[in-house]
């Protein structure tokens, strides 16, 4: 067997406000690639897995599918059933949970050192041989239909479905991943098996671990783990753009509040635009109370509790959105104010005060996102899927330094375009009617 | 909360069992200023990373009647402004250095924070310390915020039936007692409240001797101090800081029962709430054994016993739990909930429900489903060091719930001591009807009667 090869990528970066963080590359001698972070002050490790392509995956008919099949990794594998899982779980007080999104299927895992590779047999069980108990499929099915239902009577629910339908029609991101009350009905255990064989494969792998382990340990173990596993699986789907044809959609519905969702297209990780862009997004909607639309809607106005945008990167969509909920009879009115600043910063861009503020505090902020040895397996295997080189947190600051307010302005000119802001309202927002 | 934070989860539960709280005491300090504020200090050098917290014994709960709110209301009003720091400066200088700060109001507190390089501890805590006693109010500000708290209730209460079924639970649970008031308060009195009602709380609760100051993270403790010294030591003490003694509750003596309906509940659920005792100075053994009893009740959906007995057994729930969140100044309440499972009826599995309750009173606690509970409480120990944030909130919070922090230390081994006989006694004295409030949930036009 070749030597298990040990850090053939080494980064270590430090910034004014950050503990060294010393990411390394490592190939198990089986090949399965990862990252991970040596820190051995406290006897545990976190261990993320993330598969590429999540609920995006479903096929057409079986929408639902990878969602229910995620819950039920936990449900039972080899011998143990539901329950004698729950309590080996217990026993080994190790934290283990699956899910799964639009562009993946998560594996997120804590385990203590003493007991790290009863863990890793356990978890091993899970992934490559989980029972799909009938019992367990028709319970699970019950609490998702449950789930299901709610969303339908749910003002923010009933909001991002209506966008998100209207923004990517049949395409897998335009529909819940829960599935219809329909659809996750009649999902089979065959279903399960098709649904796990098309997402869990070695081909779309990302792992990252932090903590009490070594290159060497963390090597075995994820032979061990994931060598089982089948090398490929189903492709992925293609990318879609989203529609935003300017314009309000209502969704009457009785509750106090409306609840508002609004977008228009994004940038793309790896286009030049982007960092412009991030910061000014920041400027624009970022989450503080300097930002523009916090303090013109909220600050100035109060016309809602919060209001935020952001960039939405999925991996095969690019948009721009944002979100708030007001009062009925205040909302159109913070519709108009959101459409004002939206055609304000496109046409005069921002201040150098503004932008010298954002970029202080994302730089100033990003050090402390690395905090935890959780947070930092989460980051580290994000970066993975996203295509970030593994230097990328030590010059990710001097991306955002060389942002200046020529390029921002002019990203905020060629890339806001208030003329296809689109809206989609939840409530009897006052003084607003469906255009679309 | 000042600002939004999102997904806020509205459970059916007040609040989650909370399996364990407390660090290794080598790595918390602590001190006194002379004018009565206590200070902790967590250390963890893991990272240049800093969480610098004020709470003050002020919470919800400390209102005067016909005021609800106004201690939420002076959480957002503090960040307006003083005469040094003014035009809501203070989250702008924090944005300016990368941090981030917000704060918080429950029924026993409220509380600030920023988070941010260790090496900028000085600056906030200069600007925290200032806002306690200088804090200037326009009528603008308080006309433009009072707008932001009524739609911070519309978003979080009003628009949620779950969340305002939950609000009538509290004030039926509570004959006497403000913590059947809600923390963000009754709207046509919150409608109502005033610059002055925001002065005089303000100048009533904030000083330091009704203030504790927690710093965690990359931090020298002697440091710590010499910086509270300069800053906070200087500050003048309220006279007016009396024990916190509440309107009390009156025994219990009869089962209360509410039938909520709304258009917008799509899943009806059972709730139930009993009056419980809370962690007390010198005294946290029955609470440690209520924490244990929610938890071997409720606390895993796959082997706790209402999930076993409900959902995996009888089939009758989509799920069921139980909640107790153990800190608190006054009694607090135990909850259990089940969501039954379609063509089930809320009293079939209301009944379902307590029949678990008696098989554990008759039965008592399976070792082996103690045992396991036990080993993750030691587990939790090691996990829970990896975020000294949570470790801070547990002291802050246990600090202005009347314990101490040798309450704080010893809470570990109380929970360790729980014998199965102490959950059974916990159990028998405090699962009774007469101190609970039981709630149907369900959608208009498709209510149930009582059988």
């Amino acid at each position: 067997m070749i030597r298990f090869l040990f850090a053939a990528v080494f980064c270590v970066f430090a910034l004014p406000a950050a503990a060294e963080v010393k990411i390394a590359e490592i190939t198990s001698p089986g090949g399965i690639k990862a990252w991970l972070v040596e820190e051995h002050g406290i006897p545990f490790t976190a261990l993320e897995l993330r598969f590429r392509g999540g609920t995006s995956l479903d096929a057409p008919d079986k929408r639902g599918a990878v969602m229910l099949m995620a819950a039920l990794l936990e449900e039972g594998a080899d011998g143990l059933d539901s329950r004698g899982f729950a309590e080996r779980r217990e026993e080994l007080a190790a934290r283990i949970g699956f899910d799964a999104n639009a562009d993946a299927v998560t594996v997120s895992v804590q385990m203590l050192t003493e007991n790290r590779d009863e863990v890793v047999k356990l978890l091993k069980s899970a992934l490559t041989n989980p029972r799909f108990d009938q019992d367990a499929i028709d319970r699970v099915k019950g609490q998702i239909q449950s789930i299901i239902h709610s969303h339908a009577a749910s003002p923010d629910d009933i909001a991002r479905e209506t966008m998100d339908a209207a923004l990517y029609g049949d395409h897998p991101y335009g529909s819940s991943d829960l599935g219809t009350a329909e659809s996750a009905a009649a999902l089979t255990r065959d279903d399960l098996l098709a649904a796990r064989a098309a997402t869990m494969a070695r081909d779309r792998l990302y792992v990252s671990a932090v903590g009490d382990i070594t290159g060497e340990e963390l090597g075995k173990l994820l032979d061990g783990l994931l060598g089982d596993l089948p090398a490929t699986g189903a492709p992925l789907p293609a990318p879609v753009t989203p529609a935003f044809p300017g314009g309000v959609t209502v969704v009457p519905f009785d509750t106090p509040q409306s609840v508002i969702l609004f977008g228009q297209p994004g940038v793309p990780w790896k286009n030049p635009d982007y960092y412009p862009a991030y910061v000014l997004n920041q400027i624009l909607g970022g989450g503080g109370f300097t930002a523009r639309l916090m303090t013109e809607v909220r600050e100035k106005r109060g016309l809602t509790y919060g209001v935020s945008t952001n960039l939405v990167n999925m991996d095969l969509a690019d948009s721009w959105q944002g979100s708030l909920a007001s009062s009925n009879d205040k909302a159109g009115e913070a519709v108009k104010v959101i459409r004002d600043v939206w055609a304000d910063v496109a046409a005069k861009g921002v201040t150098e005060a503004e932008l010298e503020a954002a970029k202080t505090y994302m730089t100033g902020s990003y050090p402390l996102r690395f905090d935890g040895n959780d947070n930092i397996a989460r980051i580290l295997v994000g970066m993975q899927m996203d295509g970030f080189p593994i230097d990328y947190p030590a010059h990710r600051n001097d991306k955002i330094a060389a942002v200046t307010l020529e390029d921002v302005n002019r990203v905020a000119r060629e890339r806001m375009r208030p003329d296809r802001l689109t809206f989609t309202v939840v409530g009897h927002p006052v003084g607003l009617e469906s255009t679309n | 909360m000042l600002r939004l934070s999102c997904g806020l989860a509205l459970g059916l539960l007040a609040a989650p069992a909370a399996l364990c709280t407390a660090a290794f005491a080598d790595e918390v300090t602590s001190f006194m200023l002379d004018n009565g504020m206590q200070a902790v200090v967590i250390e963890d050098h893991r990272a240049p990373v800093v969480t610098h917290m004020v709470w003050y014994r002020a919470g919800s709960a400390d209102e005067k009647r016909g005021k609800s709110g106004i201690a939420h209301f002076l959480e957002h009003l503090m960040f307006k402004g003083t005469k040094d720091v003014p035009d809501g400066q203070f989250s702008q200088i924090v944005e300016a250095q990368g941090g981030y700060d917000n704060a918080f109001t429950t029924d026993d507190h409220t509380a600030y924070f920023q988070r941010l390089a260790a090496d900028r501890l000085e600056l906030v805590m200069k600007m925290e310390a200032d806002r306690m006693r200088n804090l200037t109010l326009t009528e603008d500000d308080v006309t433009t915020e009072r707008q932001v708290i009524l739609e911070e209730r519309a978003q979080r209460i009003d628009s949620s039936p779950e969340a305002l079924f939950s609000e009538q639970m509290d004030a039926a649970q509570y004959l006497n007692h403000p913590y059947g008031t809600p923390t963000i308060g009754w709207r046509s009195e919150m409608e109502a409240l005033t610059r002055q009602d925001a002065l005089d709380w303000y100048g009533h609760y904030y000083a330091p001797n009704d203030a504790i100051l927690i710093v965690a993270g990359d931090v020298d403790p002697a440091q710590v101090r010499a910086l509270a010294e300069k800053y906070y030591g200087p500050l003048a003490p309220s006279d007016g800081i009396a024990d916190r003694v509440r309107p009390a509750e009156p025994p219990q003596l009869a089962e209360r029962r509410l039938m909520f309906s709304d258009p917008n509940i799509s899943q009806p659920y059972v709730t139930r709430r009993y009056l419980a005792p809370e962690r007390d100075h010198g005294d946290q053994a029955e609470a440690a054994a209520l924490v244990c009893l929610a938890a071997l009740l409720g606390g895993n959906a796959q082997t706790s016993l209402l999930s076993r007995a409900l959902t995996f057994e009888q089939k009758m729930a989509v799920s069921a739990g139980a909640g107790y969140d153990p800190t608190s100044l006054d009694d607090t309440t135990f909850g259990l909930y089940a969501v039954p499972a379609p063509g089930v009826s809320l009293a079939t599995v209301e009944a379902a429900m307590d029949k678990v309750l008696d098989d554990l009173l008759r039965n008592g606690v399976d070792p082996a489903q103690f045992a396991r509970l036990k080993t993750q409480m030691k587990a939790e120990l090691i996990y829970r060091r990896d975020n000294v944030g949570d470790l801070a909130e547990d002291y802050g919070a246990a600090l202005t719930s009347g314990l101490t922090i040798e309450d704080v230390e010893a809470w570990p081994d109380a929970l360790q001591n729980v014998t199965a006989e102490d959950v059974i006694n916990a159990a028998r004295k405090v699962l009774d009807r007469r101190h609970a409030v039981t709630g149907w949930a369900m959608r208009t036009g498709a209510e149930e009667k009582l059988p």
